[in-house]
């Protein structure tokens, strides 16, 4: 049993004061500010006066910003989407093998997840630039093909022009999928670890395809690992910087690029507050969400 | 089970050995290693352009650890990764320790406030990073290094240690309470008790958050990007000035490095907890908002 906190008064404070020190003055005190400062007005160029004014929340919600909080959310759902996708295969995969290979499987997964972002989303540019490798292969196979085309009688091919690959919101998407599937493989993985195989066993064995027990069984059963796989994907997705900073073009903005333009070049800190705290009321609504289907979900019904 | 072939075929649930899977499975390797593999590949690549092979070179090597201001930044970012490693372990084990063994008034809410810097979004905490030491707490200038990257640490400990406090918390579950009752009835107090019957337990769960801290702090780039002064850069936000500028083979040399470190890293962790699958629980942990 837990102990009461007045049978070791000194433990306790021991134990739970400094934690708690350092979250009150280095988080939440910072954070409390930047909401102070949403409610502020500039005058000046570095004087913000607290007015209690609700300007910037207002301007927040000006057609131009709605569009770009429009334009994050559907691009964090596309990429949410897309991490379902192609994650839930390999989840079933590492789930059902071998235990020695599981836990490769699982390092596997891992291993891009502890590697530095930024080199990750280098790493894309090199793969998706025009001069990139995709270009370049899709170039040199052009070449070949339209080496042979005389031969059979076509008119020769011109020269190859390379894919517009990089700075747009293609590129956003891949580099959104790209760093957040290890994100969605873990818990889709340990949901379906935790399923009673022999129910999909009966499944099969009553005659039902492996697509229907997925259809039926499965994906029903791991509901709760697929939600909490998709707020973990769809959270960081939306608050993203970097991978619209580096991979993306003039259109596509995300909220964290209107936010960090605020406050280092416009410097127009009380916009960006109101920005930033619009951004973290978004996420506690899909925090809410998720947690108010998943304790419907576990009522009886 | 049959003996007539020397495989069997699949089973109704080994779906590792089904093509259609096995084919996917490629299909997403390729997709997350390909890219990081051709960069280091191409880190050893003697063409400035960066695209096509023209032999190996060690060059970029020398150009990057020649290059003064990267390395600085690859020794600031080490630096602060293990000072807001060890800050983060303490504060975490702490804060895990009284939480799984005390109740108290007011509980939820310390449990809810812990749990704010993983779901808070990065930018949101940059932002406010950046204001408290812009003009609550101004850091001083021109601190002898490496004081001068204090503000940058205190910001790392402040997203890493609940997600140590996490994976600590987890392994504390598995902590059978009746261990603390017999080493109490056998004399222990409470020190020795925490020392030598907690401790021990923790064991496993504090390598695995000092690796998550480690990491954390290593990747992070937008809350360093918010804190970080012109004499204060990491390793992340010179790659990042670097990659605006150009894609040079002098990065993906850079980068190489890091990512070999992080491999030996992980590996050196596997090491010492005997199992992959223990440490890709801390990651299992960090998903869990």
């Amino acid at each position: 049993m837990e102990q009461s906190w007045k049978q070791a008064k000194a433990v306790f404070a021991g134990a739970m004061g400094p934690p708690l020190f350092w979250l009150v003055l280095f988080f939440l005190v910072p954070l409390g500010i930047v909401w102070v400062y949403s409610f502020g007005q500039n005058v000046g160029l570095t004087e913000i006066s607290f007015t209690g004014t609700f300007s910037n929340y207002a301007r927040a919600i000006e057609p131009l910003y709605l569009k770009i909080f429009a334009k994050s959310a559907g691009v964090a759902a596309l990429t949410t989407f897309l991490c379902l996708v192609l994650g839930f295969p390999v989840a079933l995969a590492i789930t059902f093998a071998p235990s020695r290979l599981k836990a490769w499987l699982l390092l596997l997964v891992m291993l891009p997840f502890w590697t530095n972002l930024l080199i990750r989303t280098y790493a894309l540019i090199a793969v998706l630039r025009t001069e990139g490798y995709i270009n370049l292969s899709l170039g040199w196979l052009w070449q070949k093909i339209g080496g042979l085309a005389p031969l059979v009688g076509m008119q020769p091919v011109g020269a190859f022009t390379p894919l517009e690959l990089l700075h747009n919101n293609f590129a956003v998407v891949v580099g959104l999928v790209y760093v957040h599937l290890p994100f969605m493989v873990l818990p889709l993985y340990s949901a379906l670890d935790r399923l009673d195989r022999s129910l999909l066993e009966a499944s099969l064995d009553l005659g039902a395809g492996h697509i229907r027990t997925l259809l039926v069984i499965v994906v029903p059963l791991a509901l709760p690992g697929i939600a909490s796989g998709v707020l973990i994907t769809f959270i960081p997705a939306l608050g993203a910087y970097l991978t619209p900073d580096l991979l993306g073009g003039p259109d596509s903005q995300m909220i964290a690029n209107v936010i960090e333009r605020q406050f280092k070049r416009a410097n127009d800190w009380p916009f960006g507050a109101a920005m930033s705290f619009m951004l973290l009321y978004l996420t506690f609504i899909a925090i809410a969400v998720q947690a108010m289907l998943s304790r419907s979900r576990g009522r009886p019904t | 089970m049959s003996r007539r072939s020397r495989r069997p075929p699949p089973g109704p649930l080994e779906y590792l050995r089904r093509w259609p899977l096995q084919a996917w499975l490629a299909m997403v390797g390729l997709f997350l290693y390909a890219p990081l593999i051709t960069l280091m590949a191409f880190s050893f690549n003697d063409s400035k352009r960066n695209i096509v092979w023209q032999g190996f070179t060690l060059k970029y090597y020398e150009k990057a650890l020649n290059n003064e201001s990267l390395v600085e930044a690859f020794g600031n970012s080490l630096t602060i990764a293990a000072v807001s490693t060890v800050v983060s372990l303490v504060l975490g084990a702490l804060a895990a320790l009284a939480l799984w063994r005390f109740r108290f008034p007011g509980k939820p809410v310390v449990d809810g406030a812990m749990a704010l810097p993983i779901v808070v979004p990065e930018i949101c905490m940059g932002v406010a990073m950046l204001v408290f030491f812009a003009r609550v707490l101004p850091w001083p200038q021109g601190l002898p290094w490496p004081l001068n990257l204090g503000a940058i640490i205190i910001a790392h400990v402040s997203f890493s240690f609940p997600f140590v406090a996490v994976v600590v918390r987890a392994r504390m579950a598995s902590f059978n309470r009746e261990m603390e009752e017999a080493a109490r009835d056998l004399g222990a107090g409470e020190w020795r008790m925490i020392r030598d019957v907690i401790i021990p337990h923790m064991a496993p769960s504090l390598v695995a958050g000092a690796l998550l801290a480690f990491t954390l702090s290593l990747d992070d780039f937008v809350i360093t990007f918010f804190t970080s002064g012109p004499d204060t850069v990491t390793f992340p936000v010179k790659v990042y000035s670097m990659v605006r500028f150009s894609v040079t083979p002098e990065v993906n040399a850079a980068s190489t490095i890091l990512i070999v470190m992080t491999v030996i890293l992980t590996a050196l962790a596997l090491r010492m907890q005997g199992d992959p699958a223990a440490v890709s629980g801390h990651g299992a942990a960090n998903a869990k908002p």
